[in-house]
Parts: structure tokens; sequence; C-alpha cells
């Protein structure tokens, strides 16, 4: 799923500046099972906006709502006299659903709430870690189940460095050296002729490297008639 | 490649190596500004005590002279570079192009090494590029040399650079099984020497060699014991403690330690440590030419330049061969 956190309440509130009428949306999918975008966030957020606000003498008219996937059109359509009705819309969806907002309600200024930070999963209650850097040509298969792109702090495709110490990087010794993993992995699995091939230099174009990326189904799109 | 009767390269320490000579190869630490004065003052020192030396790249990511830059004064001054490339902040573009440069300035020989990881440097903030490890590198130098193209495939039309391809290795990093098998790699993508991280742990490294040896690396590929005199006992205890993937043992620290006991002068104090310090670097080297398969020293003298010239003499390691 999406890792995202909140952004500082300082932050947020100069987003927002004077605007009387706040719309706070947060998002039922990825946000919410990391507690950052969901409704009960919204809920605690806007209660403090509202809060601050009237403490400062400059009461705003703060509502909350929050749609089931903000990066989905069809979840946004429901919102429609809301957004229209507020001077802002702080989105708590993630880079995603700020952009679906902003691009279906074009006249709307819409705001981030949410430092959108990876594409990962919970480890353990309250951590959460970074899994897949979305590369667009998995290797996988050849690592053992674990990502040396988004896993690797020098994204090595031969590991492990010489800074590989005890299990940990040399970033530090919070985080685990993905090399280590890959060859503890392929050596219980008794794979580890993987490791003694050299993998050659990646081809980037698949990732953000060859520019905004986009797929086209041919044999999901609706023909041209239906579209329209 | 007639132009070089048969060397690769042609670079001296090439010659050395291939004259079964034990190399010695010393480090050069560019400045932090942009004065060409300090690289040939430090070439100076070194010339006649080295076969070669290593033009650090922005090591431990602080901002440097570049090495290709420091390496060609070096070239001018008659001290041949080892010009060191890291993965950490160019592309494969930027780094082909630049080792044309670095050709056409007369370096020879160039190190591939992934780099240190920038939060450790003076640019924490900086987005590191990593588009080719350093196993690949060594396969693009190569393969500039030997396939006379481009990374990309492209055949290079003219003068293509002919360079002495090095690596690293750290005998110490984790996993310690692998290590002997990843320095295979290296030697496969084609690596004509190696040099070591530093090594003060001296029956692990004999550990790793026997291993190395075992697989056969050593006729593939040069391996250079990497060694250095320590300058007090803070630094021994840092290396100890601060750096991951060194082994640096508490006998090692100790001898530090008790050097500088009982002296109240602070001038001599540190005199004495850093005399320690150049002997168990002596008594390195001396132990590392008895190593089955080792054959050379890169001494790492980090900002300490003037240690070379003694512990090479120390070492009986002078004169340093000429090969035709
Ligand atoms: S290899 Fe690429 S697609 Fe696969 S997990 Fe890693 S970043 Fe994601
Ligand atoms: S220590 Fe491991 S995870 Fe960290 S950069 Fe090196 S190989 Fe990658």
């Amino acid at each position: 799923m999406i890792v995202a956190e909140q952004k500082p309440i300082a932050e947020i509130q100069t987003l927002i500046g004077d605007a009387k009428r706040v719309l706070v949306v947060g998002c039922g999918t990825c946000v919410t099972v990391c507690f950052a975008g969901g409704e009960k966030e919204a809920g605690i957020l806007g209660s403090l906006l509202r809060m601050s606000s009237q403490m400062d003498g400059n009461a705003k008219d703060v509502s909350e709502v929050t749609v089931q996937r903000q990066c989905e059109w069809e979840y946004l359509d429901v919102i429609k006299d809301k957004v229209a009705d507020a001077n802002v819309v702080l989105s708590l969806g993630c880079g995603i659903g700020v952009q679906a907002l902003a691009e279906r309600y074009p006249n709307a200024l819409v705001v981030p709430g949410l430092n959108t930070t990876f594409m990962g999963m919970l480890q353990e209650q309250g951590v959460w870690v970074e899994r897949c850097a979305a590369c667009g040509n998995c290797m996988l298969g050849l690592t053992g189940g674990i990502c040396p792109i988004a896993r690797c702090s020098k994204q090595l495709l031969n590991g492990p460095c010489g800074g590989s110490s005890k299990g940990k990087c040399e970033i530090n010794s919070e985080t685990d050296c993905a090399w280590q993993l890959i060859y503890d992995k392929l050596k219980a699995q008794n794979r580890l002729h993987l490791l003694m091939e050299i993998n050659p230099p990646k081809d980037w174009r698949t990732s953000r490297d060859g520019g905004p990326r986009k797929i086209v189904r041919e044999d999901l799109r609706l023909p041209a008639a239906e579209k329209a | 490649m007639s132009e070089n009767n048969g060397f690769k390269s042609g670079s001296n320490l090439e010659k050395v190596l291939r004259a079964g000579h034990f190399a010695v190869t010393a480090e050069l630490g560019p400045p932090k500004n942009a004065d060409a004065e300090t690289i040939r003052k430090k070439a100076a020192i070194l010339k006649g005590y080295a076969d070669a030396a290593n033009i650090t790249d922005n090591q431990t990511a602080i901002v440097r002279m570049s090495s290709i830059g420091a390496g060609a004064l070096a070239v001018q001054a008659g001290l041949e570079p080892v010009v060191q490339m890291t993965c950490r902040d160019r592309n494969r573009l930027a780094m082909q192009s630049d080792l044309l440069g670095a050709y056409a300035l007369g370096v020879r020989n160039v190190l591939c090494l992934s780099g240190d990881h920038q939060t450790f440097g003076n640019h924490p903030q900086a987005k590191n590029v990593h588009d080719i490890d350093s196993m690949q590198l060594v396969q693009m130098v190569v393969g500039l040399r030997d396939k006379n193209s481009f990374q990309c495939g492209e055949e290079i039309k003219g003068v293509n650079p002919r360079f002495f391809v090095g690596a690293v290795e750290n005998p110490f990093g984790d996993p310690f099984d692998f290590r002997p098998y990843r320095l295979g790699k290296k030697a496969k993508a084609g690596a004509d020497f190696v040099q070591t991280q530093l090594i003060y742990n001296v029956p692990r490294f004999r550990e790793f060699m026997r291993r190395v040896v075992d697989l056969g690396v050593h006729e593939q590929v040069k391996i250079l014991a990497g060694v250095g005199p320590l300058k007090t006992a803070g630094a021994a205890k840092y290396m100890r403690d601060q750096v991951a993937g060194m082994d640096v043992p508490d006998e090692v620290v100790n001898r530090m330690e008790a050097a500088g006991k009982g002296i109240e002068d602070k001038k001599e104090k540190a005199a004495a440590a850093r005399e320690e310090g150049i002997k168990v670097c002596v008594e390195l080297i001396e132990q590392m030419r008895e190593i089955p398969g080792v054959a050379g020293v890169h001494i790492m003298a980090i900002e300490w330049e003037e240690a070379i010239p003694i512990i090479t003499e120390r070492a009986g390691l002078l004169p340093r061969p000429v090969v035709a």
C-alpha cells in the first residue's frame, strides 16, 4: 500500500491561509490503513483546525468528508457540492488523491495535508517500511523476494557493498542490509548460484527515468463511440 | 594494441604487477578547494615511493577537487594516478565522458567503487545516482578498452580509453562467507587489480585470502592488501567502533594507547603515537608479504602523505622497480 504521514500542523495552516470555508477530505483506502488520512484522522484534524481558528479569533467553517478512494473519479463525484462550497479543499489522500481531486475539480483550490512517503507495509504496530520503488521491471525472482532497488541504500544489483556490517546497512544501524537479507534467503533456499552471476546494468526506462509512465491496455479500452 | 607492447594499458602499475614485483600504491587526497599547488606538493612527497597513487573521488561524500582534475595534475607532476570513480555522483553517460577525458589527460588507471553514502558527507541533502553499481562499472571500463565500445554497445570510433582497471573489496564486510566469491565476481567482471579495505585483523584476512586462493581468484586478479598508519589512539577507536565494515582488534587500539602513555609534552605524546602507528603499519606490510595470493600493498595514509616514504623505506620496499 501507499504509506503517508501527516504534514506538521503549522504547514497545513499556512497552506490553508485565510480561507474561510475549509473542506477536509479523507480517503478510505491506503492512508486509512496507515492512520494518516482516514475518516478518523480527518475528524481530528478538522476539529483541531476549527478550534485553533476560533482561538485565533478568526473562526473558520471546517467540515470533513471521507471518500472510499480519492484516486478514482467515481468516488469523487459524490462530494461535488461540498467541494463547490469550500474555499480550500485539504486533501488527506496520498499525492495521487490530491491530484485526482484537483483534476476533477479544476476550479477548486486543493492542497495536500499529507506527505506521501513510500510504497510499503506495516512491519509491526506503529512501524511501516518501504518495499517497492515501482521500477517497472521486477527482479524479485532473482533476489529471493527482497527488493534491492527499494531496500538497498545504493540500489546495488550486485551487492553487498563493503559497508554491510552485522546485517545492517552502512547508513545506520537501524536499517537492514538488503543484500545480507538476499544472501541469507538464497542460501536457505539453496539458490546461492544466483548470486554468482553478475546482474547487468538495469534499463531504467521502465522506471521514473523514462519519463511519466502510462499503461494502455487495448484489450480493456472502450470503443471510441462508447467513450463519448 | 601494439602501441602498448602487449600491455592492456601500459600503466606503470600494470607493468610492475605484470613483472611480478610486490606493488605499492599510496593515496593522495585532493583538497577541499581549487588549489593545484596542494596536489603538486603531495605528488612530490609520494613520487618514487609508490608505483601509483589513488586519487580519491569525493571521499566520504565530501566535496573535493575532482579525482580526474587532481589526477591530471599528478600526471603533470610525474606521479602516476589511480583515478577513483564512484557510482554515487554520476550516471553512465557522465562516467563514460569523464573516462574519455581522463584518458585524454594521461590517466591510465581507474578504480571503480560504489562510493560512501551521501548521508556521511557535507551534502546529505543530495540525490544519489547509482545508475550502475561498481561491478557494472568495472565491466563498462573494461568494455571501453577490450570491446572498443560504449556501455550501450555503440562502437568507439577513434582512440578508445585503455585503462588498467581496479576494484575494491572489503574482506571484513558481511557476509564474510560471500566476500571471496564477490571478489571472484569482480575478477569475472574483468578487474585487473583489487585493493582491499584497511586490514588490521590479520588472522581474519589470512582466512579470507585462503578462501580466495582456493577459488583461484588470485590468478585472475592482482590483489593489493590495504594497510595504513594510525595517527592517534582516538582514530583507532573511532575506526573500531564507528566505521561500518572495519575490523580493528583491541590489541591494535591498546598499542596505540600505550604509545603515548606517561609522556607529558603534547607534541611528544602525539609524535610517539604516530611512531607507533607507523610501526604497526610496517609490521602489517611484512605480514602481508607472507600471505599467499597478495601481490602488493595499498598504503592509505590519509592526509599524512609524509608517512609513505618512511613506511616504504622501513618495510624494505625501496627502491621502487622501474619496468620498461
Ligand atoms: S524490483 Fe522493482 S518492481 Fe520489484 S519490488 Fe523492486 S522496485 Fe518494485
Ligand atoms: S550496506 Fe547493504 S543495503 Fe546498505 S548500501 Fe551496502 S549493500 Fe546496500
